[in-house]
């Protein structure tokens, strides 16, 4: 028993905006690039007991051509750097970024020669997640909040 | 337990051990430079110490020479452990390398090279291992800038805390 059941052959009328937002948020692809410890708590939160499915977002893509939602997982270092830029490049318009744990967002306690102090030095982002690892409820918040931004996306006046 | 493998060392080479310790059982032998390959030959062939656990370099800047290598060696048929340094000065940071006894001293004698300088003697690939090709510096030395950045592509915005 479904939505659909309960319109029966009838029509609703909505904008077209709203409308792709809508089902564009309950189907994120997502392309998780994951460099460290922080990927434990993504697979957690990916795994049945948080389930991520629950939000539309459990399609893991292979190649961040097919995703619209980029996941920096971990600690990113300066050799790694221009390996990240060239994935958030390869992403088709729209797309979104979570940063994800202390190290993407800030470079963590790695304050040294190697590590990039944050991703958002070199990608735009649009929620960053703390803690280290962030808990998976944080994550499902981040996810939601994700959802906000889709819902709220302008087609007609893009970057 | 390995104390017996250091009253070896200082029998049999002298002065070329300058300080033995045993602290908590890590029995440890300072060495000079001249007299290391052959001091490592020996522990190698005559003392049985089949493998080199590991290889690391250290900074005492202010204090002069500046640089130590540290070696821990391990003997699995007598269950020997053994750590052994050996100090260079920073004009001439120089040391054997120990290819030739323990092939496995290949990549952390290109690591020790590539974040602290030490030039290892008869490497056969002395190549940087770890870092990205353009970085310049050694960056575990203790007068490398704290805040000293190489970024490899432009940033959108200074990499400041």
């Amino acid at each position: 028993m479904g939505l659909e059941t309960a319109f029966g052959e009838g029509w609703i009328t909505t904008k077209l905006e709203f409308f792709i937002n809508w089902a564009r948020k309950y189907s994120l692809f997502q392309y998780p690039f994951i460099t460290a410890c922080c990927g434990m708590e993504y697979m957690s939160t990916m795994a049945a007991h948080y389930d991520l499915a629950r939000f539309g977002a459990e399609f893991t893509r292979f190649t961040p051509r097919q995703a619209d939602l980029l996941l920096v997982v971990g600690t990113i270092n300066h050799k790694v750097a221009p390996v990240l830029r060239k994935v958030y490049e390869q992403m088709t318009e729209p797309k979104w970024v979570i940063s994800f744990g202390a190290c993407a967002s800030t470079g963590g306690f790695y304050d040294n020669y190697a590590v990039l102090q944050g991703i958002d030095k070199i990608i735009p982002v649009d929620i960053y997640i703390p803690g280290c690892p962030p808990r998976p409820e944080m994550v499902l918040d981040a996810f939601l909040k994700i959802q906000d931004k889709v819902q709220k996306y302008k087609l007609l006046e893009q970057k | 337990m390995s104390q017996v493998v250091l009253e070896k060392l200082k029998e049999r080479f002298r002065d070329a051990i300058l300080e033995t310790h045993n602290f908590q059982g890590n029995e440890t032998a300072q060495v000079k430079r001249e007299s290391f390959l052959e001091i490592m030959h020996f522990l190698k062939d005559e003392c049985g110490f089949e493998m080199l656990l590991d290889l690391c370099g250290v900074d005492h800047l202010p204090e002069t020479p500046r640089f130590e290598v540290v070696y821990h060696l391990k003997s699995f048929s007598r269950g020997y452990r053994i750590r052994i340094k050996v100090r260079v000065p920073e004009d001439d940071p120089v040391v054997p390398s120990l290819v030739s006894i323990w092939k496995g001293a290949n990549w952390y004698e290109r690591e020790c090279f590539e974040f602290y300088g030490i030039k290892f003697q008869g490497h056969p690939d002395l190549r940087p291992l770890l870092l990205y090709p353009e970085f310049e510096g050694y960056p575990l030395r203790k007068d490398y800038p704290h805040k000293k950045r190489q970024p490899r592509i432009p940033l959108l915005k200074p990499e400041t805390r």
